[in-house]
């Protein structure tokens, strides 16, 4: 009877389907309870693993949140300055074209102060990869406006709600980049959901095998919650991410050639 | 009721106790602890161990990568059935 | 043998660079130095050597490109004018506080601001106290002719890796585009990446082998005693790098009576100076350091004992002699003479300038 199966009889090692890639070190990931960046840090990971590049591979801290990701991705890595990692990994990957490198950044590094080294990576078509987390604000300096911050929407440096009249718009930089002919492929992606997460990782998947193709660069932004910026539940700052970032920013391809 | 069957181990020391797998798990297998682990967090913990298909969603949203997800290969669960 | 070239300082630069085997240079435009990127894609070294020549979007983007060349255990350089280098000097910390040896070349001009595109030496502070932020130091050597800007290419990356420090070339634009003859070294071969692997692969980002320990470069420690530590680490390296690396040059030392201290141009004017002084019968030398940073304070202080009194010649307002005065403890006058803004002083000026503010006394 299948009632007499006992949870014991289930949990041996080669019954495993899902475990920790080992491309992810052991340290507890200093992210917020439910903070997107995790999910993300795994599937680039395992994208590594699957691929079997982790000795090829290496990765562009930012400064933002994920600042100390070398702390959890097992390679090698270079922690940048706040908004350079696309200067970083260009300088890098031209002196290495066979190896992988790629960059991982958030809205404030990548399109604000850094919005320049972005386009012109971008436009050069480096060969690297970019993987862009998009939460509309500022996580590590405790929530202030992103330039990615949706209009009315609150955060530290704008109380009352982002005003666009004196604040801007929110730059969609994915779809800027994308009239870029240096980049191969751009996405949008979210890793709120089972479906979302496999969904993104496949795009990331594809992101490093162009790169292996040497097809120029390939960007896959990352809609994210920031449930601590935000100053929601992880739960609830899911929801809110679909309800309010998604029509703004809508997932999928937006360049795939 | 051949149904696969699974089960998921939680580290539920380093789990932050998000709540992000009790919401994705399709069969409610999962809910957050009433104690809390070494940080002061609810842990997740399997409540109905019956449900669990081993479909690995809650590992998949999981953002601290402390879920591990075991199921039995169909043709063996049906064996011993 | 050693080929023979008439060419300007900032082909020099380049034509070195080429020749001692360096893997990338990363650059911007600006006067006076855009000669170095020229020269470089017009060799097209990257069919030859296979050296990468690129031109960034800006200074920033530049030296982080070497951030993450270097950051590879690559030879990479890049050179700039005084408001391009304003621009690195983030890079230039974070390449410091993460020590990755790199070469940065500053063929200055005169300023504050955009200035002018006229010679100036006024980024000794910039050069040899930071410029950018935290407790760093650069090696800074400063070049006097169209030899040693070829010369100091070589040398520069021999102490960067030897101390895994970023090194600066602080060069101004009278030597950058003045013609010499200058004697090329020889082509070395670039090293393979093997090689690199072999040399570097304890510290340099190059893939994390399965039997080998992950490499980490970063500037970042949020515990402070770690933090503390590091800093620790850079101070007892920044005093290995005095103790051993201190260079300069002394002309006619011996019998002077009065003694100048001068770098790079302003140095070549005082050779002339000293010139001047033996038709007047003032017996003057010359103190030249070539590296600006470790200075070298000790024979400075020596000198002092002999002579009645100091002049530091600069293209400046006057920021060596702070440290030439820091050096001879008031055991002697020291003053300064400077002309800026884009003006070289001439030798007369600057003889005047001694017997008024020395003699005179
Ligand atoms: C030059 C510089 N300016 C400002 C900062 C402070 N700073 C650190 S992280 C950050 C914002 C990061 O936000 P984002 O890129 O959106 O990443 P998140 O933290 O949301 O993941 C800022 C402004 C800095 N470290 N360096
Ligand atoms: S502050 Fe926001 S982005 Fe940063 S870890 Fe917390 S939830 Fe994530
Ligand atoms: S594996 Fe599937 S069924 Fe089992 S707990 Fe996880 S989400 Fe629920
Ligand atoms: S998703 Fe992971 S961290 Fe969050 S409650 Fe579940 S097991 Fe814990």
């Amino acid at each position: 009877m299948e009632d007499t199966i006992k949870i014991e009889d289930i949990i041996k090692p080669e019954n495993i389907v899902f475990e920790k890639t080992s491309c992810l070190t052991d340290n507890v990931l200093s992210y917020c309870p439910g903070c997107g960046h995790g999910v993300a840090h795994r599937i680039t990971m395992e994208v590594v693993e699957e691929m079997g590049i982790q000795d090829q591979t290496i990765g562009i801290a930012p400064v933002g949140c994920s600042v100390l990701a070398y702390d959890f991705m097992n390679i090698d890595m270079q922690q940048a300055a706040h908004g350079r990692a696309p200067a970083v990994a260009t300088g890098l990957k031209r002196v290495y074209p066979n190896k992988f490198v790629f960059t991982y950044q958030g809205d404030g590094d990548l399109a604000a102060i850094g919005t320049a080294e972005t386009i012109h990576a971008c436009n050069r078509g480096e060969n690297i990869v970019i993987i862009f987390i998009n939460n509309g604000i500022y996580g590590m300096t405790g929530g202030q406006m992103a330039p990615t911050t949706l209009p009315g929407m609150k955060s530290s440096t704008t109380p009352y709600g982002r005003n666009a009249a004196m604040m801007g718009h929110p730059i969609k930089i994915t779809e800027l980049v994308a009239h870029l002919p240096g980049t191969c492929y751009v996405t949008r992606q979210a890793v709120h959901t089972p479906g979302a997460v496999r969904k993104a990782k496949k795009a990331i998947r594809k992101a490093f095998e162009n790169q292996k193709l040497n097809k120029g660069l390939s960007f896959v932004e990352i809609v994210s919650n920031c449930n601590s910026g935000w100053k929601m539940t992880p739960v609830d700052s899911n929801n809110w991410m679909v309800e309010n970032m998604f029509p703004y920013y809508p997932m999928g391809d937006i360049k795939d050639e | 009721m051949a149904k696969v069957r699974g089960a998921v181990v939680i580290d539920t020391e380093k789990c932050k106790g998000c709540d992000l797998c009790v919401v994705a798990c399709p069969t409610s297998v999962l809910l957050l602890a009433k104690e809390v682990n070494g940080k002061g967090y609810n842990y997740s913990y399997m409540e109905n161990p019956d449900s669990c298909t081993g479909c690995m969603n809650c590992a998949m949203v999981c953002p601290d990568s402390v879920i591990t997800v075991y199921r039995l290969k169909p043709q063996k669960s049906a064996v011993e059935a | 043998m050693k080929e023979l070239r008439l060419m300007k300082g900032n082909e020099a630069i380049a034509e070195a660079a080429i020749r001692c085997g360096v893997d990338a240079y990363y650059g911007y435009p600006i006067t006076p130095q855009s000669e170095v990127m020229e020269y470089l894609t017009a060799e097209e070294p990257y069919k030859t050597t296979g050296m990468v020549v690129l031109q960034a979007e800006s200074e920033i983007a530049s030296i982080h490109m070497v951030h993450g060349a270097a950051g590879g255990g690559k030879k990479s350089m890049t050179s700039s004018s005084s408001p391009g280098i304003s621009l690195m000097t983030e890079g230039i910390s974070y390449l410091a506080g993460s020590e990755i040896p790199c070469l940065i070349v500053n063929v200055q001009r005169g300023g504050p601001g955009l200035g002018t595109i006229q010679p100036g030496q006024a980024d000794y502070f910039q050069a040899t106290k930071g410029g950018g932020h935290g407790d760093y130091r650069l090696i800074v050597l400063a070049p006097a002719s169209v030899q040693e800007m070829a010369d100091f290419v070589d040398l520069s990356f021999e102490l960067a890796f030897k101390y895994r420090n970023p090194a600066l070339i602080l060069s101004d634009g009278a030597i950058g585009q003045m013609m010499e003859k200058v004697y090329l070294p020889e082509q070395k071969e670039r090293l393979t990446d093997e090689e690199v692997a072999q040399k570097y692969g304890d510290w340099a980002t190059i893939g994390k082998s399965p039997n080998k320990e992950r490499n980490i470069l970063t500037s970042l420690e949020l515990q402070s005693e770690r933090q503390e530590k590091h800093n620790f680490h850079l101070q007892a390296k920044y005093k290995k790098i005095e103790e051993n690396e201190i260079r300069y040059e002394k002309i006619n030392c011996e019998n002077a009576d009065y003694m100048l201290v001068a770098y790079g141009m302003s140095a070549r004017i005082c050779q002339k100076v000293i010139q001047l002084g033996k038709e007047k019968g003032i017996n003057i030398g010359l103190i030249r350091p070539i590296t600006l940073w470790p200075f070298p304070s000790q024979v400075i202080k020596e000198s002092a004992n002999n002579v009645k009194g100091i002049l530091t010649v600069e293209m400046s307002a006057g920021q060596m002699v702070e440290d030439v005065r820091l050096a001879v403890e008031g055991k002697v006058p020291v003053e300064h003479y400077g002309r800026f803004g884009g003006m070289i002083p001439s030798p007369d000026e600057v003889l005047n300038a001694l017997e008024q503010k020395l003699i005179g006394k």
